[in-house]
């Protein structure tokens, strides 16, 4: 109290005269928001709880709740914003770095707002996907660089490991332990159904979820959580864990609270350890080290999996990819600035990497300009928001790109950002039996397949508009783009021209 | 205004080709001629021929055919050539003053032999010092343009109707065994003579009738490989990928056309034969970059030859048809009508299905 009192960001709103005091509030927010007063006989708030994560809102039978922003605010300053302030008196009483979870929400630029796509008008058809077939299927791997023949003349087939996938979005990495048991069996069901692939995170992989190893894609990351050889050899593809967007330059760290049980084991963990992962990977201080360990996984594999190299967008991503792609790695994922985490340092998260729309262009023509570009494949992430953003990625010249907070909007997330309590009332983000059981897999599985049947429709919709009729032929096709209200600047990193050009 | 090569300008186009299968040589007049009923797919904005088999006297020569903006330009050009080639004769390409086409540049001709100390120094062959040789001029010499660089063949283009093109360059004066013609319908205007079909390269020639949705795509990936897309043209680029997966990967004409007008997934599923199966996904897979859509029939002349191919949707007409030892090719039949009015078998080939045709065996062209 006192100077470290800090008011409460949002008001619970209670319509008294529809509130029948059921108690379902009560019972679904684990973050004890609600309670039943029986002096008053009425329903009572601590709003100083409350995350703003709508589950009670969502699940009033009588819909007599909504949550607002609080509107008691310090003196207006555009410099000393609330916020900033708020940071300031917290920091001062703790002595600790703040937290924060899911992406950066700042006001900065988000350039796939700012980019148009073309359609075709008179000298050419727009081609319509309910009547004409339209092919969204890509796959992800090293192209050979020469047509070999064998004595006969015929061509000879081996194409280095791929990944196929019937459209060109993945679910990116969210480790079992970050996520709850229930999110990761909808995502593996789902990945599944749908022909594409999601991503164990650093957390190992459950043993339940090995009969989704061809839809699996397993992580190798710097605190080797969970890797074994069975784990390496269970996926479709590996994936090493360089950095990633909401907090490049640091390691993750999922506290001992949540290793419990089947977590512990996946992780191969001690029960109650905080399971910290290193800023680095100790075998991987350049290079050439890289290279290495790109190779010990092709050789524990037998080089049958794509190895997939994800680092987080920085400044000089360019020249970092071109050397990922000499490492012998398959693939590249990048990871946007305002990509999701379970739990990150707010000033890493706020003000650390750069956004992925700029990265992904910089880096598509830096490995074209190398010659190298079918050396590997590009995957990009990082707030991939909607059918669109994916249509101006692959146009700027993503082979495919990861989503993750889009899936777990499709589960029952509503971004209160506060994933890092570990009290997700909506059964994602933590590890509490009574919370987890109300995700349910079979509902989770179907939304998100919903989702992405959308998306595919979408892309098609967008893509036959273009006059294009595979996937294929949009890749780095950075014609179909204009920019709007950007910079010569930005334009020439885009590599696009601006909107009337 | 804009120069084409600066801008991309949209077209739509007429196409039109016939190839004798015995060799036997015919006049310009013919080919020059079946463009007049296509007269409305032009509009006086680009049109051009290329001939096979017209250079017999130089069969063993590149033939360079050029445009320049001044003297001066051709001079440099000139010793730039003299590098790494004997020039064995250069000349002006002839014709004829009319007034439909106007505001022509210096036209020129030279037939050279690359040096052979110049392929052992660079330890190239001799195909690939020619193409590196256009890139460079293409690119780099600002006001030089070469519009054609095979051996016994040669283009003929110019801003104008295809009619009256024909009838500048004197195509009724050469002989070919194969030609194909293009007529132009350009959005706007292209500024100058370069962005008129056919395109060439080496001896790979293309007319093309169509706008490729995937041309940006097609294009970044092509320039990977050393060549430069100076026009924004899609035939400018689908020459290239034609050149790129015949000469430098080696495949051949079915397969190449497997590449850009890929069967669909779906198709290839249903390939009942598992090694041809294995050979269509490996080419999807290989070269995802290369695959052409939007609307296309192109004419892709070789030596000896002639290759026809739609979009795997058939989004452009293209019609075929045979008379004696000619087959013939054309936006309209009634193109093919007007060059042999008895001409049979007219059929319209399927989207993305290849009409191959070569001359015969033994037969020395």
């Amino acid at each position: 109290m006192g100077v470290d009192f800090i008011y409460p960001e949002f008001e619970v709103i209670r319509n008294e005269s529809r509130c029948i005091a059921c108690r379902v509030c009560e019972r679904q927010c684990s973050n004890e928001v609600h309670a039943w007063s029986e002096r008053r006989g009425v329903m009572m708030s601590d709003e100083s709880r409350c995350v703003n994560c709508q589950r009670c809102v969502s699940l009033c039978p009588t819909r007599a709740l909504k949550i607002v922003r609080s509107d008691c605010r310090l003196r207006e300053n555009a410099n000393w914003t609330d916020a900033t302030i708020k940071e300031v008196y917290k920091q001062a009483g703790s002595g600790g770095v703040l937290l924060s979870s899911m992406g950066n929400p700042n006001p900065l630029p988000v350039y796939w707002d700012r980019i148009l796509i073309n359609a075709s008008q008179v000298t050419n058809p727009p081609i319509d996907p309910l009547r004409e077939p339209m092919e969204t299927r890509v796959s992800l791997g090293k192209r050979p660089q020469r047509i070999e023949r064998d004595d006969e003349g015929g061509i000879i087939c081996d194409l280095q490991p791929q990944i196929e996938l019937s459209m060109p979005v993945m679910f990116s990495a969210m480790s079992y332990g970050s996520i709850s048991y229930n999110a990761h069996a909808s995502l593996a069901r789902a990945a599944t159904e749908l022909g594409i692939m999601y991503n164990t995170g650093e957390g190992g992989l459950h043993e339940d979820f090995y009969a989704y190893g061809p839809h699996t894609i397993v992580q190798v990351a710097s605190g080797r959580f969970g890797v074994h050889e069975d784990f390496l050899n269970a996926g479709a593809a590996i994936e090493i864990k360089m950095g990633q967007g909401a907090k490049p330059g640091i390691g993750g760290h999922l506290p001992g609270a949540k290793i419990v049980g089947d977590i512990s084991r996946t992780r191969m963990i001690p029960e109650g350890s905080d399971a910290i992962s290193p800023a680095p990977h100790h075998d991987i201080y350049s290079i050439e080290d890289l290279r290495q360990l790109v190779f010990s996984l092709k050789e524990a594999t037998s080089y049958r999996k794509p190895v997939i190299v994800k680092v987080a967008a920085v400044h000089n991503i360019a020249a970092i990819a071109s050397g990922i792609a000499r490492s012998g790695a398959d693939i590249i994922a990048i990871d946007g600035f305002r990509g999701g985490t379970g739990a990150a340092p707010t000033r890493i998260r706020d003000n650390v990497g750069i956004p992925i729309e700029l990265a992904l262009a910089s880096v598509d023509q830096r490995l074209r300009d190398e010659g190298i570009r079918n050396d590997v494949s590009i995957v990009c992430g990082g707030s991939i928001r909607s059918a669109s953003d994916v249509v101006k990625a692959i146009a700027l010249g993503a082979d495919a790109c990861y989503v993750a907070t889009a899936a777990l909007l499709a589960l029952g997330c509503h971004l209160c950002r506060t994933c890092h309590t570990g009290k997700c009332n909506w059964g994602i983000a933590t590890q509490r039996p009574d919370l987890v059981k109300r995700l349910n897999p079979e509902i989770g599985s179907e939304r998100l397949v919903n989702l992405m049947n959308a998306w595919r429709h979408e892309i098609k919709e967008l893509i036959g508009g273009m006059g294009i009729n595979s996937i294929e032929a949009l890749k780095g096709n950075r014609l179909m783009l204009r920019g709007v209200g950007l910079t010569e600047k930005e334009l020439s990193i885009l590599g696009i021209n601006h909107a009337g050009e | 205004m804009e120069r084409e090569g600066t801008v991309r300008i949209p077209s739509g186009c007429a196409i039109a080709a016939v190839i004798s299968r015995t060799g036997r040589r015919m006049s310009g007049e013919s080919i020059v001629r079946s463009m007049v009923p296509m007269h409305e797919r032009s509009n006086g904005l680009g049109g051009g021929f290329a001939g096979y088999g017209i250079y017999p006297e130089y069969r063993d020569l590149y033939a360079l055919h050029m445009f320049f903006e001044d003297r001066t330009t051709r001079k440099n050009c000139e010793a730039y050539l003299k590098e790494h080639f004997e020039i064995a004769q250069s000349e002006y390409i002839k014709t004829r003053k009319i007034p439909s086409i106007t505001d022509e540049p210096i036209i020129w001709r030279y037939f050279v032999a690359p040096l052979p100390s110049s392929l052992a120094k660079l330890q190239l062959d001799e195909r690939e010092l020619v193409a590196r040789t256009v890139m460079a001029i293409n690119g780099k010499m600002h006001g030089a343009y070469v519009f054609s660089s095979g051996k016994n063949m040669g283009t003929f283009k110019a801003v104008g109707y295809p009619e009256d093109v024909g009838v500048f360059y004197r195509l009724e004066e050469y002989e070919g065994y194969s030609w194909t013609a293009h007529g132009r319908y350009p959005t706007n205007t292209p500024g100058w003579w370069g962005g008129a079909h056919p395109f060439t390269l080496l001896d790979f020639s293309v007319v093309h009738n169509g706008e490729i949705s995937s041309y940006d795509a097609n294009r970044r990936f092509i320039e990977m490989f050393g060549y430069k897309c100076t026009l924004q043209t899609d035939t400018e680029v689908i020459t290239y990928i034609m050149d790129y997966l015949l000469r430098v990967q080696g495949l051949s004409l079915e397969e190449a056309a497997r590449v850009v007008a890929a069967p669909f997934w779906s198709t290839i599923a249903q390939e009942p034969d598992e090694r041809r199966r294995d050979e269509l996904t490996y080419l999807r897979t290989m070269f995802p970059s290369l695959l052409v859509t939007g609307p296309f029939s192109i004419v892709l002349g070789f030596s000896g030859g002639l290759m026809a191919l739609n979009d795997r949707l058939k989004l452009r007409s293209m019609v075929v048809g045979e008379k004696d030892d000619l087959v013939l090719i054309a936006s309209e039949e009634a193109a093919i009508r007007t060059m042999e009015p008895d001409a049979g078998n007219i059929w319209a080939p399927a989207g993305g299905e290849p009409v191959i045709v070569r001359v015969n065996e033994g037969v020395e062209v």
